[in-house]
């Protein structure tokens, strides 16, 4: 959260995401591409909601999908309620109703979770999530059962023209909440409780010491994390036109922390581009291979141990050694690196394709990949694979090491050039 | 002459083991008063459980009159009272500005407010600005506090304490760590931060005491031995047997010249 | 009479498998301050590493051979994963555990595919043990008992009788001074690690083919576990084993039971109980029954 010199930058920023919200469906034509941009829009909000908790507040939560999924479930109730003509009240503005169904769960369940700090506080909001998922089931009338609730939303008087049946029209709408969204958490960041929410997370001993109470600042920043998770549940409600309990599984609660955590924590757009890498994971890899969730996994448990603050800052460590001009000489060991990398996963995805064919009933045991054919019952590929891999983590371990020395020469001449 | 803080009979155990064993003390308003003693004598504790950090196993503390016995850290802070940490601590990942500044917000008045800029509140801007002057740490104004070294941190810490303007302020060992010049740098700065409020130290170098204090009181095993002026405590038979003439030493060795 | 008497029987059963679990738990968060996510995972390994043990060789084999397997792939993630992201923080920690279990569930799926697995109880531990007026108590319960009271006593006895037992139990506040000392703090780590792993894995031995073995049986017990530990109190041993036998009692009394309010069946509302539990004790009692560390 930088000041001074990037005031310009910031609004160059800002203008420039607004104007790729804009131009995104022209760029990426086609149905598919459109139904990932909406998803992308609806998972930024809602990882922009989750960051406010972990990364801002310091508040590792298990079950933010209490939040978003409540909110999409009374969304879609209001939204049948317009259907049926009870009432009026214009589609795009649904997501209000999600965000202020959302507030009121994060004020209800968050006096209660709030009490506890850290460790205790991520496993309370496990079991809150698990409370509401099974809530669920017990309750077929508002929750709908295993089938969900189902709506339409093209319902009510047109709004300006709009009828929100066309997929582009959704995505519009998506785009502009996320954008307002964004905005306005960012905002959030710039006043005294988001001050004091980084205050806490990072030292709440001290900010006791100089006049907060920690636990009601924990708590209020919560409620305004909830107000907009309830939005992005209320937008996943009017793309799907479906509220099930899959809204508030823990495998959602766990997806968003996936998507914040490998997109970057401490930085404000880290969550942002942790979405739309996860989007693309979810819905474009799945369509490749049954193992995503696996590689998915490998990919976030790598990020954990070895790049603890997300791909942003990755991206973000380069920045200082490209204004020396110096990130040419990087060029090679990171291509080698890069190249290393891709032929341990290409072992790696080797042996788990051909695990996955022996053991999927009826299914035929020969993995085909570009041409060539491997027979998951013989031992030959076992071996190949078993090699590249090992090859490729060998490798890996030689190139990394090249490149850990070249950055820490760049860094020490930065550092002494600095010094100077 | 009010009371600024009074200890009534303040016991405090941890488990079986007494640490502070009946200390009743008056601090003075507008006087600055030095807790010295040997290690292990209870002097943080005592600060602990004055800020609130400990809850009092017996007895009562007032903050100008009124009962802060147990009351929560914040609660305290807000009634007038800062103090600041021998072990420093703030906000490791915030600019020097940032900590300050985080200081200031809850006597400012803007309290949880979310609809407010804060790069656009000018009194908590102003404020911030002329308590980071005072510490001399204007020019280090965006650098993150994790980076300072050991004695710009030590004044940050000092900074944060008096960033609310609160009219008791508790220092722990403020000193601790520095060298010569240091050491005297920031005895001036507590000089003039204390103008006109009411200073509590916990003190090891009896140089910083003696050029600073208005009174004094030697705590030994949880027990106030004596409290007078510097005067009257370096000419007290018992604390000089229970220091055995290491206050003689040090008052020596601060009048003279000591590398 | 003879319900409740062979219900309790049941709920203790189930509430000394709970402790087995917890108790690993604990004991890995009292030492080392990070709560292993994967924990539940270690137990699902365990059921599933059995059940192809004993389909190979025996039930018997299985019930060494599995808990080793699972304790050495616990001291192999400590040494090569948890320990890189020791000097990134909690928050760090248990992400990396969390991740793991993710990718745990994953494995299982990719090897023994997304149903369950017949994984039953041996033939001679199947049968009735003794009569309850009239009902019948089946010998494995019984087995899963003894079992669970034997491991933790013979883990009592090691913490506080053997050498090892002492260092561990003096790492647990001061790793520092123990290291000092000349111990090997971090091996005493992956030690503690592993066999917190195998804990968990030997209760999916046992428990395994009592209850069902499927992919999703981390992820049904895991809450369970956290709840138990948070509300007995965080690093607490003696809440964990209050809750344990208190949501153990609680989940299989309310499952057998008739009784329903306002149209929804106790029976429905069984997976709730715990978690609304937890809601209350942290309404009037947030430390927990017994806490004494604050998570």
């Amino acid at each position: 959260m930088k000041y001074a010199p990037l005031n310009l930058g910031r609004w160059i920023l800002w203008s420039a995401t607004a104007l790729l919200f804009l131009a995104a469906p022209q760029i990426f034509k086609g149905g598919f591409a459109l139904t990932m941009l909406t998803q992308m829009g609806t998972l930024i909000i809602f990882a922009l909601s989750y960051n406010m908790l972990l990364g801002q507040g310091g508040m590792l939560s298990f079950g933010h999908a209490v939040y978003s999924g409540l909110g999409a479930y009374v969304t879609v109730h209001v939204l049948n309620l317009i259907g049926k003509g009870t009432f009026y009240f214009p589609v795009p503005l649904l997501p209000l109703v999600g965000g202020v169904a959302g507030l009121i769960f994060g004020v209800l369940f968050g006096y209660v979770t709030t009490r506890r700090a850290g460790t205790t506080f991520a496993l309370i909001s496990l079991g809150v999530g698990e409370m509401v998922f099974a809530c669920v089931l017990m309750f077929p009338g508002f929750f709908g059962g295993e089938a969900g609730v189902s709506t339409n939303r093209v319902v009510g008087k047109p709004f300006l023209g709009l009828t929100f049946g066309p997929a582009i029209q959704v995505y519009y709408l998506v785009a502009l909440w996320c954008f307002l969204g964004m905005a306005a958490m960012f905002a959030l960041t710039q006043t005294p409780l988001g001050r004091m929410a980084n205050a806490v997370r990072d030292n709440p001993e001290r900010a006791e010491f100089v006049g907060y109470n920690t636990q009601h600042v924990r708590f209020l920043q919560l409620v305004l994390s909830s107000f907009f998770a309830g939005v992005s549940g209320a937008l996943s409600c009017i793309n799907f036109e479906i509220v099930s309990a899959e809204n508030v599984s823990a495998i959602r609660s766990g997806g968003v922390l996936l998507a914040t955590f490998i997109g970057g924590v401490p930085f404000f757009f880290g969550p942002v581009l942790g979405a739309i890498v996860f989007i693309f994971f979810v819905v474009a890899l799945s369509g490749f291979t049954k193992a995503w969730l696996l590689y998915l996994g490998v990919f976030f448990v790598l990020m954990v141990v070895y790049a603890p603050g997300g791909m942003a800052s990755l991206i973000l460590m380069q920045l200082p050694v490209l204004r020396a001009g110096r990130l040419r000489e990087l060029a090679v060991p990171y291509a080698l690196a890069a190249l290393a990398a891709l032929v341990a996963l290409a072992g790696l995805i080797g042996l788990v394709e051909m695990v996955y064919r022996l053991s999927e009933q009826g299914a035929s045991t020969v993995l085909t990949v570009l041409g060539m054919s491997f027979d998951a019952q013989s031992s030959p590929p076992w071996f190949v694979f078993a090699a590249v891999l090992a090859a490729g983590l060998a490798l890996l371990r030689v190139t990394t090491r090249r490149v850990g020395e070249r950055w820490g020469a760049i860094q020490a001449d930065l550092l002494a050039k600095a010094a100077a | 002459m009010k009371n600024a803080v009074e200890l009534q009979e303040v016991h405090k155990s941890f488990g079986t083991t007494k640490i502070i064993q009946g200390v009743s003390l008056d601090i003075r308003d507008g006087e600055r008063h030095a807790i010295i003693g040997p290690n292990g004598a209870g002097k943080s504790t005592l600060f602990n459980l004055i800020s609130g950090r400990y809850e009092v196993s017996a007895g009562r503390i007032l903050l100008h009159g009124a009962d802060i016995t147990n009351l929560r850290p914040y609660a305290i802070n807000r009634q007038g009272l800062s103090r600041s940490f021998q072990v420093t601590n703030i906000f490791h990942h915030m600019t020097v500005f940032e900590n300050i500044r985080c200081g200031v917000l809850w006597s400012a008045g803007h309290r949880y407010s979310f609809w407010h800029r804060v790069g656009g509140l000018k009194d908590v801007q102003r404020r911030a600005e002329e308590v980071m002057e005072r510490i001399g740490l204007a020019r280090r104004r965006n650098v993150p506090a994790g980076t300072l070294t050991y004695a710009e941190q030590r004044a940050l810490e000092i900074g944060v304490t008096i960033a609310g303007g609160a009219s008791v302020i508790l220092l722990d060992e403020p000193t601790s760590g520095m060298s010569r010049t240091e050491t005297a740098h920031v005895v001036e700065l507590v000089r003039s931060i204390t103008q006109g409020k009411t200073l509590v130290m916990v003190e090891h170098d009896m140089g910083v005491v003696f050029g600073l204090a208005d009174r004094i009181s030697v705590l030994v095993y949880g027990e106030v031995l004596a409290t007078g002026t510097p005067e009257e405590i370096r000419a007290n038979p018992a604390v000089q047997e229970a220091y055995l003439g290491v206050l003689h030493k040090e008052a020596a060795h601060a009048d003279g010249s000591h590398a | 009479m003879e319900f409740f008497l062979v219900q309790s029987l049941n709920g203790i059963s189930y509430g000394l498998l709970l402790f087995m679990l917890s108790s690993g738990l604990t004991l890995v968060f009292s030492l080392m301050g990070v709560l292993n996510f994967a924990h539940a995972s270690f137990y699902m390994l365990g059921a599933y590493l059995a059940f192809q043990v004993s389909s190979k060789i025996g039930f018997w084999p299985g019930l060494v051979i599995a808990p080793l397997l699972v304790g050495a792939l616990g001291m192999l993630v400590e040494r090569w994963g948890l320990r890189q992201v020791h000097r990134h923080g909690h928050v760090a920690e248990l992400l990396f555990t969390f991740g793991l279990a993710y990718l745990l569930e994953e494995a299982v799926h990719l090897i023994w595919g997304r149903s369950a697995v017949e994984y039953r109880v041996p033939a001679e531990l199947d049968g009735p043990l003794f009569q309850i007026m009239g009902s019948q108590y089946p010998i494995y319960r019984g087995f899963m008992m003894l079992v669970s009271v034997a491991m933790l006593v013979s883990i009592w006895l090691a913490l506080t009788r053997t050498r090892v037992g002492l260092v561990i139990q003096a790492a647990l506040t001061h790793p520092q001074t123990v290291e000092a000392l000349g111990h090997n703090v971090p091996r005493v780590f992956m030690l503690v690690f592993g066999g917190g792993a195998a804990l968990a894995g030997l209760a999916g031995v046992i428990g395994g083919n009592a209850f069902v073995t499927e992919p999703g049986m981390a992820a049904a017990v895991g809450p369970i576990i956290f709840v138990i530990v948070v509300v007995g109190g965080m690093g607490s041993l003696a809440g964990a084993f209050v809750a344990s036998l208190l949501i153990g009692c609680m989940q299989t009394f309310a499952v057998s039971l008739d009784w329903s309010l306002g149209g929804i069946s106790i029976a429905q509302a069984a997976p709730v109980l715990p978690y609304l539990l937890m809601v209350l004790l942290l309404i009037f009692r947030p430390k927990g029954l017994m806490g004494t560390r604050e998570g």
